[in-house]
């Protein structure tokens, strides 16, 4: 393995890869930062280039693009409540309100800082662990994959304190019912599209959160007469645009980086999870474990709550790259790109591909890495620049959201009528927020819904339709005691919170 | 009888769920999915009656902590005017296209929001708009369709 590290770092650290993976990082930011262009889309721009290069520097370039898209995914998540991936979502929680109390620089540095952590950790998992973590991830059935969805929704349990545990399971079985929408994937019945042709293909995931988080935010805060640039005026812009982390805030990280990158890789190395699921989870159990006082910060600029979800989707990133390169199966969306391109090069992903090409491998492993790197060397000094999107005006900042959020959409179908359910979602939304029914639980809900539905229909089908396959294997009981204690512990700190 | 409007809100999801459980049991699956454990209205019903199930609950347990929103404090002229705005944005963009309807959208948000500084709302919305849109349709090769710009020559 030695010989395999030092094979993959001589090729990853010649001048012209760490070029490639510098430019990687740079216009993947960009493109993260565009809601509606996510990694995906990011790496799927890079194939027609790629192919110029030899195998091992292509793919440096785009491991380089997948970072650099994700921390741009953040940033807009952090500066305007815009997540234009899933996977950045839970980082909008507690990033964006620390945004508004004008430490929008700490907030981007602390996600940095995260992310490169949980990358670190993550390669490291991914050195010693990749072979043996594939037979574990192949040994994961539809029961085991429906019971994690259901440790994901406890995740809700974050947004469902002051009694508002029903209001998040509304919000739930919204977000639920909103996935339902389009073709049946097994069967293609249209459900719930009233013979509109717009809805076979059910309701995009950027569509939803555009319309809940980026343009309902937009909204309320016309609706509400807020300023989101008032705590930006009341700091000048170097205090706005710092990145020092003071010592207090780096102790508490230390102890939640470490808990995020497991869970954020374990759960990246399982096909079909990915990093949205991660940085959930990772979110929900960093609010569990974290003391009483600590708790009442989550939702409003809690460090804990920003680092957790930025380690976890950063580790789940590199643990979805373990069944692809081992088994040859994508976890995710971006490492079905990916192993498009792999194959492209002539390069069969396997079991095997670590004896075959062991140049590809660990130079794709070690690039990996090389590319956090250099992502943070990158963007921590641009971060204080980054950082004054809050100091414009209020009159310009709303109107610029809204137009990111809609040309988002627009460009993603070329359709009128997603920018019209747009706007029929993000009304709905604002007046919802009003009356404080809480909007992550229904994002959570519909990124797991299809997943969920899909996993139940299995399970049911293979048990002919019994329920016991919830305790006949030891993996699902596990995990669905796991949630019911979750549960349980969250109903008795709430009653004893109460007395 | 005093009713709060989270009481409203819950009882408007509770008949939404009604309608969502009427509309899965109607939809039409396969002659040989019909007994089938599970098929492409199986899981919609689960959901429609857990949509019941939980908005019943908020109707009929009490509401320990009712949220008051003063309606007096809210800015809905504007609000409904943005919404406005973005609903000519959706009915303009195919027939104008995407420079013309983007630069105008921004403009008018701009301006009903309050601002009159003149230049920068312009330089904020064409000239922005023209270079967002040289990004994605001259770098990012992301074809955007527009009708203007093809008639007056600038795109192929």
């Amino acid at each position: 393995m030695i010989e395999g590290i030092l094979i993959g770092l001589s090729t990853a650290l010649t001048l012209q890869n760490i070029f490639m993976v510098m430019i990687g990082c740079f216009f993947g930011t960009i493109i993260g930062m565009l809601p509606g262009l996510g990694p995906m889309t990011a790496i799927a721009l890079m194939i027609p280039i790629t192919y110029g290069f030899d195998p091992a520097t292509g793919l440096i370039l785009m491991a380089g693009v997948y970072y650099g898209a994700v921390f741009g995914g953040s940033t807009s998540s952090i500066l305007l409540n815009a997540p234009g991936v899933p996977g950045t979502v839970a980082t909008s929680f507690d990033g964006y309100p620390m945004a508004q109390q004008g430490k929008a620089g700490k907030a981007l540095a602390i996600a940095a800082w995260s992310s490169f952590a949980g990358g670190t950790f993550s390669a490291i998992y991914l050195l010693f662990l990749a072979p043996s973590l594939s037979k574990v991830s192949l040994s994961f059935r539809s029961p085991d994959y429906f019971a994690l969805m259901i440790l994901g929704l406890t995740a809700i349990a974050a947004f469902s304190s002051k009694g508002q545990f029903l209001k998040a399971m509304m919000m739930v079985v919204l977000g639920l019912m909103l996935a339902s929408v389009g073709q049946d994937s097994l069967s293609d019945i249209t459900r719930f599209t009233f013979d509109n042709m717009n809805l076979t293909d059910g309701i995009s995931f950027v569509l939803v959160v555009m319309a809940t988080f980026a343009m309902s935010e937009a909204l309320t805060i016309i609706l509400k007469r807020n300023d989101p640039t008032a705590a930006a005026k009341q700091v000048s812009l170097t205090e706005l645009g710092s990145i020092k982390i003071d010592k207090e805030d780096r102790k508490k990280m230390y102890k939640t980086i470490p808990r995020s990158s497991v869970i954020g890789f374990l759960i990246g190395v399982l096909p079909g999870a990915g990093a949205t699921i991660a940085s959930f989870l990772a979110y929900g159990m960093e609010r569990n474990l974290v003391n009483d006082d600590e708790k009442q910060k989550f939702g409003k600029g809690s460090v804990n709550g920003l680092s957790a979800p930025e380690t976890a989707n950063n580790a789940a990133c590199s643990g979805s790259f373990v069944p692809m390169l081992t088994l040859g199966i994508p976890g995710s969306g971006t490492t079905a790109v990916m192993l498009g391109a792999l194959l492209g090069f002539g390069v069969q992903p396997g079991p095997r591909l670590y004896m075959t090409n062991p140049e590809i491998f660990w130079s794709i492993i070690m690039s990996m890495y090389i590319g956090m790197v250099i992502l943070l060397i990158l963007n921590l000094p641009l971060i204080p620049y980054i950082a004054r999107i809050l100091a414009v005006p209020k009159n310009y900042l709303i109107p610029l959201i809204l137009f990111f959020s809609i040309t988002g959409i627009y460009v993603m179908s070329f359709n009128n009528f997603d920018i019209y359910l747009m706007i029929g979602i993000a009304v709905v939304a604002t007046f919802l927020r009003l009356y404080d029914f809480p909007m992550p639980p229904l994002i959570l809900a519909f990124v797991l819904g299809g997943l969920m539905e899909e996993n139940l229909r299995r399970s049911l089908l293979l048990s002919n339709g019994s329920w016991e396959f919830l305790w006949d294997r030891t993996l699902t009981l596990c995990i669905l005691l796991t949630t019911a204690f979750i549960v349980i512990w969250h109903i008795y700190k709430t009653f004893k919170m109460k007395n | 009888m005093n009713i709060n409007t989270t009481k409203i809100i819950s009882l408007l999801f509770f008949i939404f769920s009604v309608f969502y459980l009427y509309t899965a049991y109607q939809i039409q699956v396969f002659a040989f999915d019909e007994n089938a454990p599970f098929n492409a209205k199986t899981f919609p019903i689960y959901l429609g009656y857990a949509g019941l199930f939980f908005s019943g609950l908020k109707l009929i347990l009490p509401d320990p902590e009712t949220v008051k929103v003063e309606h007096r404090n809210l800015e809905y002229k504007k609000t409904s005017i943005l919404i406005i705005i973005a609903i000519i944005y959706g009915a303009t963009i195919l027939k104008i296209g995407y420079f013309l309807t983007t630069s105008f959208f921004l403009f008018g948000s701009y301006y009903f929001l309050g601002e009159r500084r003149w230049i920068l709302m312009f330089l904020l919305s064409f000239p922005f708009v023209a270079a967002f849109m040289y990004l994605l349709h001259g770098v990012l090769e992301i074809y955007l369709r527009d009708p203007f710009l093809q008639f007056i020559g600038v795109m192929g």
